[in-house]
């Protein structure tokens, strides 16, 4: 069903318009990424447009796997949303990095899973994350 | 001063102010948070609660794990000693409010339709509605939903996630964005532990240690026999700090939704 959802929403996109979407894919499924990706595009439009940008080349973001959106939930919100507007034929690269700890209690910084946050030198349970959170536009490239 | 409501709060840098990063040919490196105007909202609205002096706890859980009830037995436990408003966040219909409301509290729903979760303008409306200048204590019910609340900061103080017996007592490893943001971890319908025995609770706890924050796990039962002891002393230890000036804030800051936007905050400076 939600498979079926994706693939209609991602064809009649251009017929039924952003809200639409938003609408038949809200009421099916958690997508947040949604406003995670209207944002972004008024980020990019602001910016392209202080600049005397008349469109987008490239949009660069940072997405962690703690940050809680779905890279593909998000470039799919993007293929749709972005339509008439700066970004219409911009790429989307989205990075990703590794999740990363540093333990509080002997400071090694250690890679690890993302539901186990613990210190793989010490066993330590007090952590603080030093990557993989991030949730951030990075860069874009104009059309000048 | 505040462009939405007009009250004398004065805001930090929006958006286009923050856009004068470098700039290499047609590249610009912008290096800002994609939540950024979402998060100056919830930065607003957390003057807002700082400045009356209000206590906001964000609610989080899937749905039907027992928010709405945990808030009912909390008023009568607590109304005669504070004053306590609510803002309820929900897909569709009032009735959450209006069971809020039956209990002579102030209570605004806001009604998100498709959308997911809250967000810090939709509290930001909901909250003017409210008298906080009465207020001690702000409850804000976010909608039944383990995955999209996690990352909307709203501006409350703490984090509150409940996590009922009926459901696995993986959730901490199945959602881990939204349980390392959680001061506390609420394990709700314990009443219900003799007949769901495949629910443990020292899993849940081990499940939710392994995300690093320390966070701690208390017990409850809010219907039939209320159980909410645990609860109700955790309130009362983070209302003890009121009145001293920044303590919130400093509560809030342990928040890795508020650490996140001041990390991207030092990292452009």
């Amino acid at each position: 069903m939600i498979r079926w959802i994706k693939t209609s929403a991602h064809r009649h996109g251009l017929y039924v318009g952003a809200h639409t979407l938003l609408h038949v894919l809200g009421s099916i499924s958690a997508v947040h990424e949604m406003s995670v990706c209207q944002a972004l595009l008024s980020q990019v439009a602001q910016i392209a447009r202080q600049r005397g940008a008349g469109a987008v080349d490239r949009i660069t973001v940072q997405i962690g796997p703690l940050s809680g959106v779905d890279p593909e939930q998000l470039r799919r919100a993007f293929e749709v949303m972005r339509a008439g507007g700066e970004s219409a034929a911009a790429a989307l690269v989205i990075e990703t990095a590794a999740v990363e700890v540093r333990c509080l209690a002997c400071g090694a910084d250690s890679e690890t899973a993302v539901n186990r946050l613990v210190c793989r030198a010490c066993g330590g349970y007090r952590t603080r994350v030093i990557a993989g959170d991030e949730l951030r536009l990075r860069s874009i490239e104009l059309q000048m | 001063m505040c462009q939405t409501c007009g009250c004398a709060i004065t805001l930090p840098p929006s958006a286009e102010t923050v856009a004068a990063a470098g700039v290499e040919g047609s590249v610009v490196d912008v290096l800002q948070n994609l939540l950024a105007e979402n998060d100056r909202a919830a930065g607003h609205n957390r003057a807002h609660f700082d400045d009356h002096d209000v206590l906001a706890i964000n609610l989080m859980s899937s749905p039907g794990a027992g928010k709405t009830s945990l808030l009912e037995a909390t008023i009568l436990a607590l109304e005669s000693r504070y004053r306590i408003g609510v803002i309820e966040g929900d897909l569709e219909t009032d009735n959450d409010a209006r069971r809020i409301r039956a209990h002579g509290v102030p209570a605004v729903q806001i009604t998100t339709g498709t959308a997911c979760h809250l967000d810090a303008a939709s509290v930001h409306r909901a909250m003017h509605e409210l008298p906080l200048a009465e207020l001690d204590l702000l409850f804000i019910e976010n909608v039944g939903n383990l995955v999209c609340p996690a990352g909307f900061d709203l501006g409350q103080h703490l984090n509150v996630t409940l996590l009922s017996v009926t459901e696995g007592d993986d959730k901490p490893l199945k959602y881990p964005v939204i349980f390392r943001a959680s001061d506390l971890v609420v394990v709700s319908k314990t009443d219900l532990l003799e007949v769901m025995d495949d629910f443990d609770p020292g899993r849940a706890a081990a499940a939710l240690a392994g995300l690093g924050q320390g966070t701690p796990m208390i017990q409850t039962a809010s219907r039939r026999t209320p159980s909410i002891a645990a609860w109700l002393d955790w309130i009362e230890a983070q209302l003890q700090m009121r009145g001293r000036a920044g303590v919130y804030r400093r509560i809030s800051a342990r928040n890795p939704l508020v650490r996140r936007r001041t990390e991207t905050g030092a990292a452009q400076a």
